[in-house]
């Protein structure tokens, strides 16, 4: 078994996720079996593609219970990007989705100067500057980090979500990926 | 707001970097992967690729290039030139780019824009605009279309474009400093950030740039002597634009 199962939810790019993973020196699989999620003991909820369709495919394929199921069973969890507001209870995007419901608190459009929101920018109280692309963003009372006074880390019990993407956030975010990994 | 960005930007055909990058600590210049780890590593905050190619043999080569780009590279990378179709969008981005910089295509058909942005998100498509004389050029900026730059701009986000491109086709290759006024005004026409490209000359130019939109191109100024980066980087800073921190690698 792989030390990371990372979740696929039929959008896109888990390349650079699985690079990263290998370069903190564990071992990874991409896949939708619930099985595999459930039993993983590590996970990471990647980020690409809408709201709407990353749910629908999680709904579909059964991932969705398999991750309920790990969260229930104490088991971690690490949501990028999309993978974040997938966690939480439901999102503005795509005229209102229904998500994961593993972290109280709900997404809404970023209102900022411009939107999308990318490039680099600290995250306080942790004192690094990480990558970020995203139009949508957090509010939750699960809040543990702040950019631009914006919500950019939740965690609830054994999950964790990020805004920005570890994964092309230099060696900023390979130290990242690399403590959160450190539990497998 | 996020920190200012600094882009190298590689000229690629048929698989091989082109165009000056002249450095003898390098193994092989001409290998877009060895190139963009020595970027990457010398504090570039992302990386544009152009195929300037972009003939069907050259494409499949390009995939090959960015799937092994994206295994070596932690940060993100955007790739142009040749994407002319959804299809093309998402063989470069399941390849491993983070985004597709699409340029004649788009003027050519507009709704390409809000396709790409529909299947992987507004961030991950950049509309790359040529302007000079107050409209869009084409053709690397040889042919003068009759749209307006500004017009195009508000149009290409309108439709879901995440980004801006904008060389000025009168500054570009000559390092003498970025347009300005030009880039100004088209990233007070729309709400979504704005590179600006051509004329990188400088220190002082590149922060003159960043003083005034998101994030800047550069080439030949970073081609030349690709070790220089950091000490680029530190001089921006010096001039009192903030960059992201970058932990020198011993």
């Amino acid at each position: 078994m792989s030390d990371v199962v990372v979740v696929d939810y039929g959008a896109g790019n888990t390349r650079s996720v699985r690079a990263a993973i290998t370069h903190v020196g564990k071992s990874s699989e991409v896949t939708a079996d619930p099985g595999a999620i459930a039993s993983a003991p590590y996970v990471v909820l990647p980020g690409v593609g809408s709201a709407r369709t990353a749910m629908t495919h999680l709904n579909e394929t059964g991932a969705a219970t398999a991750l309920r199921e790990r969260f229930a069973a104490d088991a971690p969890t690490l949501g990028i990007c999309l993978g974040l507001q997938l966690a939480l209870e439901s999102s503005e995007e795509d005229g209102g989705v229904e998500c994961l419901g593993l972290v109280h608190g709900t997404v809404v459009r970023l209102e900022a100067e411009r939107v999308p929101r990318l490039g680099w920018a600290m995250v306080e109280p942790w004192g690094e500057a990480y990558y970020f692309a995203h139009s949508f963003v957090a509010q939750s009372p699960a809040t543990v980090a702040t950019s631009d006074g914006l919500s950019v880390a939740v965690r609830s019990g054994p999950f964790l979500g990020v805004q920005f993407h570890p994964e092309k956030s230099g060696d900023a975010g390979l130290e990242f990926l690399s403590q959160c990994l450190s539990l497998v | 707001m996020p920190l200012a960005r600094l882009i190298p930007c590689l000229d690629v055909a048929n698989g091989r970097v082109v165009k000056g990058v002249s450095f003898v600590g390098l193994r092989d210049v001409g290998d877009p992967v060895e190139l963009a780890a020595f970027y990457s590593a010398g504090g570039a905050d992302e990386l544009v690729f152009l195929d300037i190619a972009a003939t069907p043999e050259g494409s499949e080569t390009m995939t090959t290039v960015v799937a092994e780009v994206a295994d070596v590279l932690e940060i993100p990378f955007t790739v142009g030139g040749g994407v002319r179709s959804v299809r093309d969008a998402s063989r470069i981005i399941e390849s491993g780019a983070d985004r597709v910089s699409l340029n004649s295509a788009a003027l050519a058909d507009p709704t390409l824009i809000t396709a790409i942005a529909d299947r992987y998100g507004s961030q991950a498509v950049v509309v790359a605009i040529d302007a000079g004389e107050g409209v869009v050029h084409t053709h690397g900026g040889r042919v003068a279309t009759t749209t307006p730059t500004l017009a195009w701009a508000v149009e290409a986000a309108s439709r879901g474009a995440g980004e801006i491109l904008l060389t000025s086709i009168r500054q570009d290759g000559k390092r003498t400093g970025f347009d300005l006024e030009l880039t100004s005004s088209v990233r007070a026409s729309v709400s979504i950030p704005v590179i600006a490209s051509g004329g990188a000359g400088s220190a002082q130019h590149i922060a003159d740039a960043l003083r005034v939109t998101d994030a800047a191109l550069i080439a030949s100024i970073v081609h030349e002597n690709p070790s220089g980066l950091p000490g680029l980087r530190r001089e921006i800073e010096a001039l009192g634009v903030p960059l992201r921190p970058i932990k020198e690698r011993a």
